[in-house]
């Protein structure tokens, strides 16, 4: 696409997208190390997480302000105009992922002792699985390539599933050993927090089918999370 | 720092400034001078020319000189004669006598005659009459010839009080062979004839062509070519339209010579060029948005012409008109082609009387060889610039008014 | 004049709204000609009533060539051809026997620059009334002139004043005394150049709100520069570009997600 006439609107632009990058990088970043402390029990890398979200939270403020400016200076219409909202909702998106990533590293405070085998390879899964999403929607945020957007939108489905696989799994060991019940507390929050990561993902995926093609998708996503139906007695 | 006090690259500049300043102030004050001088040369020459001198005598009319029943016959001239030798007992040689008598005007005679028509009881009595003075009598007492008669004109001074007063005559009469009788009536009734048939014709021929012209015709060769002719008629020598009237209106169409009917025909071509251009100007000068709009609410072509570019463009037209009005007034050589150059005496009545015209009237006087038609012609110049400064002046009213209007 | 529907005519893509409402002036196969110069290359376009249409692109594109072709101003020019059909109602406007006086009577005009006669506020608004004797009588003609100013939302501003010259009115008085000129002989069809672009934001907002209340009663179509302006009083927009029309839809979509490229790169400010 050939450039503004007012070179100023341009950088502008090219400013919000910086600004952007800059922000999911972090999140990826984050998302990343509260994993790692979580599964490795490292303190120090949790408190590093919490303390960085701050930088999140700033990059949001600021992009929105950018954002606001550009709309009552530029006017700005179509793609230009799509773009800039979608900023501000992406950016809103990545801000709520930095502050569950923030959530999950605070679990680490809670747990003492070392996970049981198989809890923290379900978790761990479910970590390498949100982490890819974040990154492919990034990704695909970047390069503006909706189909990579909407395979993300599409995966979040199996997120679901594994989600849904946790649950049942830390409900079973609650209800075997009382003494779990805090630890897989803490853990049934840590595994929420990835699940709705991997919402948020699927957010910003929409968002970049709207940036693309100027039309929201109407028919919903794929959804297998059925926990809020679920109980000790099922089976 | 920036240094704005003034450089000397600038000083050149502003040197050629002033030059060209006091360029522009020397030619307004030297085309002053000469305006003012020729117009002091003229009213100092023609002011005398619109007093006369009278003197006063008593004179008895003999009623067997003039006959009651016939006032008109009798002879009034013998009866002033005899009053003012009367008066002058001293004077025998008949040389003297015929010199006194040559002081007297023959106007004189007229006056009284018209006095004692009026009021037939006046036979038999003695009236003091007022006789008008000659020319060189006139001329005399105004201060403007040293007459060899000077001596005897003093005498006459003595004897019969001498009076200064405005000369009516000058503007009732027709034109004379005696100076002290000329008078421009005749001129200015013909002027007023000729230029008002003129622009009678000229004025709306020339609007309606220029109309016709901006507003109707379609853009062709054509319409170039006409555009063209008339840009070049007005320059046309005025002379040349005098030909054409001598050879259509006069030899062709047999119209009567030396007729404002006719000079206001051959005038009228003259004027059409000015009034076109200059009303096809005016035209132009419309803002076309205004016709526009016209059209835009659904007026037709013409409505959208007269109800509101013609309006507009007036003040334009008045300009035309102006112009034209003045050449008019003014021309002298088409209208001695047409014949408006002889001697005409009598007033004319209507446009078929043969009459001349003032410029016209100016030249014939300037020929003459009488001292007094000197003053006669700078004053005919006077008469005709107060006309064409207040046909201006009228003019310029109606423009003004029409261009406050809108 | 059969209602039809009107599908938002998009060259490129496929309409998102249908719009209900019959088609007041239609255009098949227009190819206007300034002598040598082709202004508007083989144009096709159906225009609704009751809303407004508006017309946009960058300088020289066609929109105002077009626009003065549907009340045939552009006979006033010479050199002028077109070729192709301009229908009011079905009726060819370029037909023979069409007489364009009574054409301007129903398709009005409100110009760029304001222009009332140097006339009377009355005289300016009669006029139009007068020669296309639509009054029987004085009064019927007041009240005509009072039902103008009032639909032009002028007429409590001058009512103390109708016989004072319409020129020593300001610049957006002036407008809005052109449009109820324009409105006074009861037009179908109301077209505007550029009406705004020589008012202050104040003036311009006054218009436009004008133009929204006249849209329940005329079919207005409006020519302007302005993208903004379009985007707020249009219910259609045409994009123009080299005389051709590149585009042509709802004006909601057309401002957030056209189809051509070319009305993407005008609207952002890309080119023109």
């Amino acid at each position: 696409m050939p450039e503004h006439i007012v070179k100023a609107y341009d950088q502008d632009i090219t400013a919000l997208k910086t600004m952007l990058a800059q922000m999911g990088g972090l999140a990826e970043e984050q998302l990343a190390n509260a994993i790692k402390a979580l599964a490795k029990r490292d303190i120090t890398l949790a408190d590093q997480v919490i303390r960085a979200d701050e930088k999140i939270d700033e990059l949001e403020r600021e992009i929105e302000e950018k954002a606001i400016l550009t709309i009552a200076k530029r006017q700005p219409m179509a793609q230009d105009l799509r773009e800039i909202i979608v900023a501000i909702r992406v950016s809103s998106d990545i801000e709520r992922i930095g502050d569950l990533a923030k959530n999950t590293a605070k679990r680490t405070h809670a747990i003492s002792e070392p996970l049981p085998r198989r809890l923290s390879t379900g978790l761990a899964r479910m970590g390498a699985m949100a982490e890819a999403q974040l990154n492919n929607v990034l990704d695909a945020y970047v390069r503006r390539d909706e189909a990579k957007a909407m395979d993300v939108w599409r995966s979040d489905e199996e997120l679901d599933s594994l989600y849904n696989s946790i649950f049942r799994e830390l409900l079973t060991y609650m209800m075997e050993d009382p003494r779990n019940i805090s630890l897989c507390t803490h853990l049934l929050f840590g595994a929420k927090n990835l699940e709705r990561i991997g919402d948020h993902t699927t957010n910003i995926a929409e968002n970049i089918h709207y940036l693309i093609y100027g039309k929201t998708i109407v028919e919903g996503r794929p959804k297998k999370d059925v926990t809020a139906m679920m109980n000790a007695t099922d089976k | 720092m920036i240094d704005l006090t003034g450089k000397a690259a600038n000083t050149k500049r502003y040197a050629a400034e002033k030059r060209f300043k006091s360029y522009g102030a020397i030619a307004l004050g030297l085309t002053t001078v000469f305006l003012l001088f020729l117009l002091a040369d003229i009213v100092g020459k023609g002011w005398p020319a619109f007093f006369e001198h009278h003197a006063s005598v008593d004179v008895m009319i003999d009623p067997a000189s003039v006959d009651v029943a016939t006032p008109a016959t009798g002879d009034y001239s013998a009866l002033i004669k005899d009053a003012v030798r009367a008066q002058f007992p001293d004077i025998t040689s008949r040389s003297d006598k015929k010199k006194l008598a040559s002081f007297i005007s023959q106007a004189a005679a007229d006056d009284l005659r018209d006095r004692v028509v009026a009021d037939p009881s006046l036979i038999g009595k003695t009236v003091k009459a007022d006789i008008l003075l000659s020319a060189d009598a006139d001329l005399y007492f105004k201060g403007i010839e040293q007459s060899d008669d000077a001596e005897m004109l003093e005498k006459f001074k003595t004897k019969l009080p001498v009076a200064k007063s405005i000369s009516w005559r000058f503007w009732t009469n027709g034109d004379s062979r005696e100076p002290e009788l000329a008078g421009l009536l005749g001129a200015i009734k013909g002027s007023l004839l000729t230029v008002g048939i003129a622009i009678l014709l000229g004025l709306p021929l020339g609007v309606g062509a220029a109309i016709y012209l901006e507003q109707f015709a379609k853009k062709s060769r054509w319409t170039d070519v006409i555009e063209v002719n008339i840009n070049n008629l007005a320059a046309v020598p005025s002379i040349i339209f005098g030909l054409l009237g001598l050879a259509m209106f006069l030899n062709f169409f047999g119209l009567p010579r030396s007729a404002p009917l006719v000079g206001g025909l051959v005038l009228a071509l003259l004027v059409l060029p000015t009034i076109i251009i200059a009303s096809r100007a005016a035209l132009r000068a419309v803002p076309p948005s205004i016709k526009e709009a016209a059209l835009g609410v659904g007026a037709s072509q013409q409505q959208a012409v007269f109800h509101h570019v013609l309006p507009l463009a007036l003040p334009g037209i008045l300009t035309g008109t102006i112009l034209g009005l003045a050449r008019a007034f003014g021309e002298t050589a088409p209208l001695l082609m047409i014949g408006m150059v002889a001697f005409i005496a009598d007033v004319p009545q209507g446009p078929t009387d043969p009459a001349t015209v003032l410029p016209v009237q100016i030249f014939l006087w300037s020929d003459l060889p009488e001292l007094a038609f000197k003053s006669k012609t700078a004053a005919a110049i006077i008469v005709l610039i107060m006309i064409l400064m207040s046909a201006n002046a009228i003019a310029i009213y109606l423009r003004r008014k029409f261009e406050r209007r809108w | 004049m059969d209602k039809q529907t009107t599908k938002a005519n998009i060259v490129t893509g496929t309409p998102r709204i249908m719009v209900e409402r019959p088609t007041r002036i239609s255009a098949r196969n227009v190819d206007i000609y300034y002598g040598e110069k082709h202004a508007i290359k083989n144009l096709s376009v159906e225009i609704p009533d009751r809303a407004v249409s508006a017309f946009i692109g960058p300088s020289g594109c066609g929109k105002s060539t077009f626009l003065r072709a549907v009340n045939r101003m552009n006979d006033t020019i010479a050199g002028c051809k077109l070729t192709g059909e301009v229908c009011l109602d079905g009726k060819n406007i370029y037909d023979a026997d069409v007489d364009v006086v009574e054409l301007r009577s129903h398709v009005g005009m409100v110009f760029q620059k304001p222009n009332p006669f140097p006339k009377s506020i009355f005289e300016n608004v009669a006029y139009g009334p007068r020669i296309h004797g639509l009054a029987k009588d004085k009064t019927q003609l007041e009240e005509m002139v009072v039902n103008s100013l009032k639909k032009a939302g002028l007429f409590e501003e001058v009512k103390d004043r109708l016989h004072q010259s319409g020129t020593g009115l300001s610049g957006g008085q002036q407008q809005r005394l052109c449009i109820a000129r324009a409105i006074a002989v009861n037009p179908e069809v109301i077209l505007m150049d550029e009406p705004c672009s020589a008012l202050d934001p104040i003036a311009t907002a006054r218009i436009e709100e004008l133009i929204d209340e006249l849209r329940q009663n005329y079919c207005i179509i409006i020519v302007t520069h302005s993208m903004q302006q379009a985007a707020r009083v249009s219910q259609l927009t045409a994009f123009f570009h080299l005389g051709t029309l590149v585009e042509f839809g709802d004006t909601d979509e057309m401002f957030t997600s056209p189809t051509d490229k070319r009305t993407q790169d005008y609207i952002t400010g890309r080119f023109g």
